[in-house]
């Protein structure tokens, strides 16, 4: 057992067992602060697949931004444990046995198709430093790249228009 | 390292994330749930990108693993901008409610 290994299968861990957590968790903290921690553990995957510029845009937009969205509009709202409702004992366990049933599903398609026993390259490639990608980025992608800017300035219209209280709906 | 542990992870964060989705009640767990989604599919693209890197497609197109990325970071973009509307909605489905519960939203039903 090599060291990539040893990182694989620690980082595996964090992330499963924190989004056991984030789904687990009856406090939405709590659940906001455990799939932070899964993103940082996909963010060190990321690092050990040599994609480290994903990597770092996975802590800054993710964890940063958009966690920090969520934990603000959990703490707005005020959202109490006691407060839950329950969904009933029969549908929580068919959500278990259908999440479980697609698990078993991919798995048995995928684990003896020639695609499994391939294997990766650990080792080298500079392709996810941040120099090969924006120039691929500014050359290749730069349509969709500035198609991507249109999509952010109507998404913060949208959000605007949809956050505005409204008088003339009630 | 071979590709299977990586597609085992991914699987199992997706499923996850559907069991989030299918037994949780709360409208911000559910999104929340959502993006761990995202998040699996986007480790499962980067792995493969990786595999390709040395199989003999990837060796006749040397660029397959920068698209892979750039793939990878316009899910990034577009979740991005995914969160910010879905965020407004539960805040005004709260301030109309008070409530993130799912089950108030059945108006459409009758």
């Amino acid at each position: 057992m090599n060291t990539t290994e040893i990182i694989f299968w620690f980082l595996s861990a964090i992330a499963l067992v924190s989004a056991i957590m984030l789904v687990m968790a009856k406090n939405p903290v709590h659940s906001v602060l455990s799939l932070i921690v899964t993103f940082f553990a996909i963010s060190g995957h990321y690092i050990l697949l040599n994609a480290q510029f994903l990597a770092i845009v996975n802590i800054i937009v993710y964890a940063g931004a958009i966690m920090v969205l969520f934990l603000f509009v959990v703490m707005l709202m005020n959202l109490n444990a006691s407060a839950e409702p329950q969904k009933n004992r029969f549908l929580q366990f068919a959500g278990f046995i259908s999440g479980g049933c697609l698990f078993l599903v991919i798995i048995a398609a995928l684990i003896r198709s020639d695609v499994a026993t391939k294997s990766m390259d650990m080792a080298g490639g500079d392709f996810g430093l941040i120099g090969n990608l924006g120039k691929v980025l500014f050359t290749t992608y730069v349509v969709p790249f500035e198609i991507s800017s249109v999509l952010f300035l109507s998404a913060m219209i949208g959000a605007v228009v949809i956050g505005k209280r409204e008088k003339d709906l009630n | 390292m071979e590709i299977k542990y990586y597609i085992g992870l991914a699987v199992a964060l997706f499923c996850i994330g559907i069991v989030g989705v299918l037994t949780r009640r709360k409208a911000i767990i559910i999104f929340m749930c959502v993006e761990l989604m995202l998040n699996a599919v986007n480790l499962l693209l980067v792995a493969f990108s990786k595999m390709h890197a040395i199989s003999p497609m990837g060796l006749a197109y040397p660029g397959i693993v920068s698209d892979a990325q750039m793939f990878v970071f316009f899910i990034m973009v577009v979740a991005a901008a995914e969160v910010s509307v879905g965020l407004a909605i539960i805040v005004m489905m709260y301030r109309n409610t008070h409530s993130t519960d799912v089950n108030f939203l059945n108006r459409l039903k009758n």
